[in-house]
Formats: C-alpha cells, structure tokens, sequence
C-alpha cells in the first residue's frame, strides 16, 4: 500500500546500521532509535575480526568450506540455508566495508591481511588491528551519518524501546518507545519494524557485553507474542578477565596470532610464570586437540580450561585462572597486530601482557539464540524483523569467532530490503492500529512501578539473578540445578512485585529505565533455563554431564519458545533443522574433521 | 578494626537548571574496583555516609572497555573515562564531577551531541557510489594504513573538548576531536574527494585557526590519538586550501 514505506531499526549496532544504511538507499524513510548514542553501541567490542573466504593467502579456501566450518562449529543446530547465504556474502561485505574506509590491516602489497581464528584451519579473518568491531561499527555510523544530513534518517538517540504496537489482527503497526531524559512515553507509526538490539549478557549479571545488552526487547516482544528460539545456547567464551563490573574480553586473535594457554603442572606452584621453565608447563590444548591446538572453538577451549582448573585441580595459585601466553613472541608484531587487546590487559589489570603471561578464565560472552525469524528476517508476528545478536539463525549450537560481525550486517542487509518490501504490500491498519491501547498499556506499567513502596532494591535482584544463572546455566549443566534456577527465577519474580524505587523522579532517571529491564530479563532467564532443561543431551555451547552426547535423533531440532499468558511462563515447541546441505556427522577437533 | 572502605563525593544535579550539591559516600573496598564499580555499588545502596537516603546517580557508560566513549566524566579534577579509572590508583575522597563545557543532564550525564553535529559539518565519511557490490578497495600500503588507523580509534569521549581553553559554547571551536577526523578522511584515496569542502568548514569562526596550540588534548586523550600531528597537518591543508581560493575565485 505505502509506496515508500516507512521503517523503524531499533539499536543502532552493526546490524541495526545495516539495515538503515539499505533502506535509506533504497529511498525508504527509517527512523532510528537506540538507548545510547549509536556510535557507543556495544559492537565496538568486538575485537578480533571478521571472516570471508577471500582466499587471498593461497590456501584454497572456499566459500563453501567457510560454511561447513560454520555448520560444524554450530554442531549442526543452524539452519543451512541462510548460514550458506551468509558465507556466499561476506567477500563482497569485506569488500565494501573495505571500500568505506575501515583500515584493515594490509599485506606489503596493499591487499587485505588474513588471520586465523578458531574453528578453523584457514587464515579467514580479516582484521583492523584489534579493535574490528570499532572500526566497521564507526564505517556503518559514518555512512548513517551522511544520510541523516541529506534527511533520510531520522535518529532517536536516547529512546528506549517498550513494547510492538500490534493492531487487532496482530500485526505490527509501530512501536512504544520511553524518552530516557524526559522519561515521556510515545508511540511511533511504521509499516514494519527491525529489532536489532544484540544479546543478553546482563542476565547474567557479569559477562562480556555492554551495560545495554539486557535483552530487555526481546523479552518484551517475546512477552507479546513473538517466538524465542534456542535461549539454551550461550556462548561462554574461554578467555576473559576477570573485573569487579564486568568481565573484559580477551580476544581470539590473542591466540590466533600464536597465544598459548597452559597451567603449571604441579598445583599450587608458587612461582612467577615466567621462572617456570617449558617442561614444568602444561599446554593442555595444545595436548588435547594436537590439530587445532589453541585454536579449538570456544565452546571446546571453555569445557578445557574448566576441567583442568575444577577436575584437576591446576588453576593459577589455586584460583579459577589459567595463563594465557604471548611473551614468545616479539614485542613489534604484538603492537602492530594486537595493540588495542594489549592495551586493555595493561590498563585493567596492570601487568604488561607482552613481558608476563595473562591471567584470564571463561565468561559469559554471546546469545546465540533470539528471536525466531524466517528466510527474510521476519518473526512470527508479521511486521516484526529482527537482525543480529538479537536473532537466533546463523550460529547454530555455538558461534565460531569473527563470525558474529558477519552475521550482524549480512542479517540487516537482509532485513533492510526485505522489510521495505513487505511494507510495500501492506493493507492500511484498522483503526489507530492499537496505538491508543498500547500507550495506555505502557503507561499503566510506568504508574504501577512508580507507586510501588515495596523493600525489594532492583540492583541486588538482578544480582541475585546474575548468580543463579551463571552458576547454573553456563558452561556445565544439570537438570537438578536448571529446575531449581527456575525456581529461584520464579522467587525473584515475586520479589519484583515488591520493588522499591528510591528515585521516583521523572528526569533522566535511569534506575527506573533498569528496573523495567529486570522485569524483562527475568521473563527471559526461565526461558534459557528451561530450554537447557529440557534438551537431554550436549551440543555446542550446551553440555550437560549427564548426557554428554549430541542425540540427533531426539534433539537435532530447533527449541521454540512462547510465551504463555495462562502460566506467565514459556511454552515450548520443537522444529526441524534444515540440513540439506551438509549431512550431520560427528564434531571432534581432537582429529581432523 | 575496622573494615576498609572508599569515601566518594559526587557533585549532583537533579536536572539542567537545578542547584549543584555535594552528595558524600563510604561504601566498602575491594580490590580491583574501578569507578564504575563504585557508582554500581552505590546504586544497589543508595545511602549518603550521614545515612541519608537518597537516589542512584546517574552516568552514562556503556562497554567499561574504554572503547565505546560513554563514561567520561571529572575524577579528582581529571577529564578521563570512569571505567579505567582504578581505586587503588587514585586519591581518597575520590572527587566525581561532570564534565564542565557541556550541558549537565543529570549528575554526571551530560549532553555532548555537539561533537557528533561537528562531524556532519565536515562530512567525516568516505563517499561511496552505493553499498552493492563494486569489487575490492583502492589498495592501500601498510605504512599508511598504520598511520590512519590510530586517528580512527577516536571514541567520541570528548575529553579533548573538555580540557581545551578555547573550547566553549561562545568560540564554537570545533576541537581536536573533529580536526582528527577531517585529517583521517582527507587522507583516505577516496575520502579525499570531499577535501575541499571539508576545508571550508575548517575555515572562519568556530574552525581550525581558533586553536591555541595549547596542546591539553594530547596529553587528555585516553586512546593516545596524535592530535598533535593532525592539527598540524590539517592546518597547513587549511591554509594552502585558502591560498588556492584566492588564485581560483
């Protein structure tokens, strides 16, 4: 029906960018909003590199062994068809993010430079310095920037989203979005949404991610109706630094450049790293999976560190720690090739990682589950898209590295156009299109909290929150303690209604923004922990001791899950996956595949 | 004996045009704590150290990697981001302000979009043709590539800004911020084609020649961009750019 249709991204990441940059192109109008300033987005994070088979190192490496590297990676849980399309994509993105500037490292004869990553045996990686994620993030906002000044973006920086505006027959009319300054509620007409709002660290309370990746749209469109798929599968990536705020990535590329990860061999050893000579060092991996050796996916490298630290009992000094080693190689490839990571170990622990071996352990890191979507982006309920992190289809069981910056502007390629067209076609809304309806809804929920004078301080809920669930949804899993996070998530639900606002103002108040976003997160936490209830078997990122083999059979399936507004809790259905391209066969990196 | 703790004053604002007050802290200490940790603590215990009840401050932060730009705020007097800002290297009371040339929003949370409108004024973009697929880039030598990468690690955190004397709402100076990017596009083979126009918008009241040469920005800028450098070196663009214009107008 609308001739130009009319868009609104939330989250202004690298998948939100994307999808703007393609409809501003395509003559479309795209209103952004984002709770941060777009540029601040937690894609700046991101730090070792994006991959394409560009083959530039003579290597024969193929677009279709990327993909099968990806289909194994993710023990097969990913649908085929669109992972394959992603890895079809990526030379032709690396060229263009490479065409707008980003500064790449370079071979001597000005081509692109190739590193490798885990999960892989090709050098895939492309790479500016380490700080990726920054520069395509910053490539993308300057691209955004240069249509917001010729009037074809408008940005909502500051806005938090709420809720889908839904019209009587459930279709998405638009969306309710809270100023975070004014604090004033609004809802915003558009022929189609796309949720880009990336992954839900917070819910673990320490993890990798930024402060706004709660997970809070998901969850609330989840809550309306939208389908939430593979919640189970989370990514606990093997090397972080551990912070009183948060734990702070150590990249890949740390040992995708030659970094080696070993414990003393003898517990408890008192001495400094570096006085501990070679046969006295335990390479572990090195050991295990002579093969890729440091370069085991994450998943595989997480359960390692894990065993060698909690079974046999060799973490650091007795501490949940093990080394991670560059001080082998020399201080000028380190700088040219790793700066940006270095210089976080140096500033937030205070040793220099070129001279002393890094302390680092396993944290909570990515989602690879999110929302449900179809070929062209789309959720469940019509109008809703959603691209990147915050949607569930190209990582499978576990993401392999440098593959997640791919995912997210390859998904808002897609969204973008597919989302202009489906607006084309739209019938004119019923009505206001349920804009009156949802306001009131949304209000009623501010007035409720604002008059809440319970004892419950939202801060300590969502760290209790962030306990139960790293202790009992991470990198080991077992049934007992799934139920019993369940009910403990169930408890702190009750306590919510209890809330205490000690700021009850209505300016700038950001407590009161974090306190709709537990209420969310909560929601979303039973759903990842009764998704990995409910799977009996281990896969990826997902292993229960008690089961520790993948089960085809029963559970090469995707888990759906629904809100249920009878119980307030999820309801969960199974769906096939899409194999048709490459039969699943067993993942082991110990040999060759 | 008692326990160890940080003591903490915080100058709070409730909104733009309301009265700055001192609030006081004393929460417990544990090693390794950076700013951000201290402003969460006080979240989950919003009570002043005379057992005042009072309201979670508000910051902006974000990553707390010190990448995304967010959290700069004035710690003991110093423009710098709370996040790498370490306890157990500063001094006691720890002393938080917002930063002083901007907007306060709300305590420490300030309004600093004038940085992101200076990069509209000098089109800090690379114009493409369009995002399909146009085949490689122009190849680019290592030796440029590492001398342009660390001008596009600016975060946006506006430290420079803050600790510039000629930086104000009533000079309009742009700041090194903004010079660094026109030097960082100017520089890219294709970014050049805008050089001009990014030139004439370091022209006139509010551009280039208003800088001092103070230097304040280099020493301020917590990702060690080589402001310096790209002040120099986009003056003297300016400067030719108007010898240019008085031989073609």
């Amino acid at each position: 029906m609308a001739s130009t249709p009319k868009i609104i991204v939330i989250g202004g990441g690298l998948a939100g960018l994307s999808a703007v940059m393609k409809i501003a192109e395509a003559g479309g109008k795209v209103d952004l909003f984002s709770i941060v300033p777009v540029k601040r987005s937690h894609s700046v994070c991101a730090q070792g590199g994006i991959n394409a088979a560009k083959n530039l190192k003579g290597e024969g490496d193929t677009t279709w062994q990327h993909f099968d590297d990806t289909v194994y990676g993710g023990d097969f849980l990913g649908n085929q068809t669109p992972i394959k399309g992603m890895c079809e994509a990526a030379p032709a993105i690396i060229d263009l993010l490479d065409r707008m500037g980003v500064p790449f490292n370079r071979t001597p004869e000005g081509l692109l430079d190739f590193r490798r990553f885990g999960g892989t045996l090709y050098h895939r990686t492309a790479f500016a310095g380490a700080t990726t994620g920054q520069q395509l993030l910053y490539a993308l906002d300057e691209q955004v920037r240069r249509y917001e000044s010729e009037g074809k973006v408008q940005k909502y920086e500051g806005w938090e989203f709420l809720s889908a505006v839904l019209d009587s027959k459930g279709v998405c009319r638009g969306i309710c979005a809270m100023n975070l300054r004014t604090m004033e509620l609004r809802t915003f007409a558009a022929d189609a949404i796309i949720l880009a709002t990336g992954g839900n660290g917070a819910i673990f309370g320490k993890s990798t991610n930024s402060v706004v990746c709660t997970g809070s749209a998901q969850a609330a469109v989840y809550q309306q109706g939208v389908c939430y798929a593979n919640g189970e599968f989370i990514q606990v990536h093997p090397t972080c630094i551990p912070g009183e705020d948060k734990l702070r990535l150590m990249s890949e590329s740390a040992r995708g450049e030659g970094g080696r990860v070993w414990v003393p061999k003898t517990a408890g050893d008192k001495r400094e790293a570096n006085s501990i000579p070679a046969s006295e060092r335990w390479y572990f991996l090195e050991e295990w999976y002579p093969k890729y050796g440091n370069l085991v996916p994450r998943d595989v490298a997480t359960r390692a560190i894990h065993k060698v630290v909690y079974e046999h009992g060799l973490g650091i000094d007795g501490q949940p720690m093990v080394y991670l080693d560059l001080t082998h190689i020399d201080r000028a490839t380190l700088d040219r090739k790793l700066e940006g990571i270095l210089e976080i170990y140096e500033k937030f622990v205070g040793d220099d990682p070129r001279e002393v071996p890094m302390k680092i352990f396993p944290g909570m890191h990515y989602t690879m589950g999110g929302l449900w979507v179809d070929a062209d982006q789309m959720t469940n309920i019509p109008g809703i898209f959603a691209a990147g992190e915050a949607e569930y289809q190209y990582h499978g069981a576990n993401r392999l590295g440098a593959n997640s910056l791919l995912s997210c502007i390859y998904g808002g390629f897609v969204a973008g156009p597919k989302a202009m067209q489906y607006g084309k076609n739209l019938q004119a809304a019923e009505g206001d299109g349920g804009h009156t309806a949802e306001l009131k809804r949304q209000e009623e929920i501010n007035r409720r909290l604002l008059s809440s004078s319970g004892a419950e301080n939202p801060f300590k809920i969502w760290r209790e929150l962030g306990d139960v669930m790293t202790k009992n949804a991470t990198v080991i899993r077992y049934n007992k303690n799934l139920q019993a996070a369940d009910g403990q998530i169930q408890s702190l639900l009750e306590r919510y209604r209890n809330i205490n606002l000690s700021d009850k103002s209505m300016w700038a108040n950001t407590s009161f923004a974090f306190t709709r976003q537990l209420l969310n997160m909560l929601h979303l936490a039973r759903v990842i922990v009764q998704g990995a209830e409910r799977r009996d078997e281990s896969r990826g990122a997902h292993y229960k001791p008690d089961f520790p083999d993948r089960n085809d059979e029963k559970f090469l399936k995707t888990t759906k899950a629904f809100f249920a507004t009878d119980t307030n809790g999820p309801r969960f259905e199974y769906e096939a996956v899409d194999t048709q391209f490459i039969p699943p066969r067993p993942r082991r990196y110990d040999a060759v595949k | 004996m008692a326990e160890r703790t940080i003591k903490v004053e915080i100058k709070r604002q409730h909104d733009p045009d309301g009265n700055a007050v001192v609030e006081k802290f004393e929460i417990p200490y544990r090693p390794n704590m950076n700013v951000i940790s201290v402003l969460m603590e006080i979240a989950a215990r919003p009570v002043t150290v005379d057992g005042k009840e009072t309201t979670p401050v508000t910051y902006e932060s974000n990553c707390l990697e010190e990448i995304c730009g967010s959290c700069s705020m004035l710690i003991n007097g110093r423009a710098r981001m709370a996040c790498s800002a370490l306890v157990d290297n500063l001094e006691q009371p720890l002393r938080l302000e917002p930063l002083s040339k901007f907007p306060v929003v709300r305590d420490l949370q300030v309004d600093r979009s004038v940085l992101f409108e200076n990069l509209k004024r000098v089109q800090a973009w690379v114009p493409i043709d369009g995002s399909y697929d146009l085949g490689a880039g122009p190849r680019i030598t290592p030796q440029v590539q590492e001398e342009n990468y660390p001008l596009s690690n600016c975060i946006s955190c506006c430290c420079c800004m803050e600790v510039c004397p000629q930086f104000n709402v009533a000079t309009g100076f742009v700041g090194a911020a903004t010079i660094a990017q026109v030097k960082l596009f100017n520089d890219h083979p294709t970014g050049k084609v805008l050089k001009e126009e990014r030139l004439h918008a370091m022209m006139g009241d509010g551009g280039i020649q208003d800088c001092a040469y103070a230097q304040n920005c280099v020493v301020a800028c917590p990702k060690e961009l080589p402001l310096a450098q790209a002040i120099s070196d986009v003056g003297r663009q300016v400067m030719l750019q108007a010898v240019k214009d008085i031989f073609t107008t």
